[in-house]
């Protein structure tokens, strides 16, 4: 849970995208963690007369995986382009996108 | 207080530390090298809740295929101390405090649930065999979705990192927004 605050804290305190890009990464890890957590605590009571109970929360996260590794490939193809564009990695040049 | 709550601990405190480290360090390199650390660290953490298929994956796609994308992209820009753009104090508190908040409303929200400790190293759901056999029958659909996710995220990253040849020759940070429509435009037709 900390470490999902400290994303946040780290997306609202830096300008630089790569290292918003970071912090995002980081919330969803924490995410990931607490979800195994607590599916784990959640089928804590059914565990012995039903083996495979509690291996949604896993297959969730493997999903989560998946889809933050695509998430990634598209976000830094994004940040790349940005870059070339602008010379720069400073999200308030997009503040430009609004007018 | 058994060897293996006290490795949590351990293990807690690390990722934690190196946590802060990846939003406070400088240089974006050093982050990024924190933010490995981490990962190693959650890795370490699904180890210990016994998913050690969730801890391979973990270490295959984030320490390994995220992470080498993110210091590829990172040299490749050649990004140094002197680039970070500065932000104001206030801004930094403001942000701070909002999280420091956030982390207040959901401690108290957890704070009443059933006292129960997880049982940390017991448990053979996580093992690769189990998991596959569910995998592969009720979740087979989304699976295969989950390949053509790919798929797309794998086109989408190629349109948008390719160059355009008219846009090339006018890059000034003056005429940025209008560049980056005009792209989008140019992506569109393709």
């Amino acid at each position: 849970m900390a470490l999902f605050v400290i994303g946040i804290v780290g997306v609202l305190t830096r300008r630089n995208a790569i290292i918003i890009f970071m912090c995002i990464e980081l919330m969803l890890n924490a995410v990931n963690l607490l979800l195994v957590a607590f599916s784990k605590m959640n089928n804590l009571a059914n565990a012995a007369n039903n083996p495979s109970a509690g291996s949604d929360g896993q297959l969730f996260v493997f999903f989560i995986m998946v889809v933050a590794a695509a998430e990634v490939a598209v976000g830094l193809s994004i940040i790349v382009m940005l870059y070339r564009n602008t010379h720069s990695v400073d999200v308030n040049f997009l503040n430009r996108l609004k007018h | 207080m058994g060897i293996s709550e006290i490795l949590f601990w351990i293990l807690a405190a690390l990722t934690l530390f190196s946590a802060v480290m990846v939003i406070s360090s400088k240089n974006p390199v050093f982050s990024v090298l924190w933010l490995i650390f981490t990962f190693f660290t959650i890795s370490a953490h699904y180890i210990l809740l016994n998913a050690q298929f969730l801890a391979i994956v973990n270490i295959i796609v984030y320490a390994g295929a995220i992470m080498v994308l993110f210091l590829f992209v990172l040299m490749l820009m050649n990004l140094g101390k002197e680039s970070e753009p500065k932000k104001n104090r206030w801004l930094k508190l403001a942000g701070a405090v909002a999280g420091g908040s956030l982390l207040l409303v959901m401690v108290a929200a957890l704070r009443h649930t059933e006292n129960q400790m997880t049982e940390l190293v017991t448990g053979d759901i996580g093992l690769i065999k189990n998991l596959g056999k569910v995998l592969f029958t009720e979740f087979v659909v989304p699976f295969e979705i989950s390949s053509i996710l790919f798929l797309s995220a794998m086109v989408g990253a190629v349109v948008l990192g390719k160059r355009d040849k008219p846009v090339e020759n006018l890059i000034t940070p003056a005429v940025a927004a209008d560049e980056v429509a005009v792209v989008s435009i140019e992506n569109r037709d393709v």
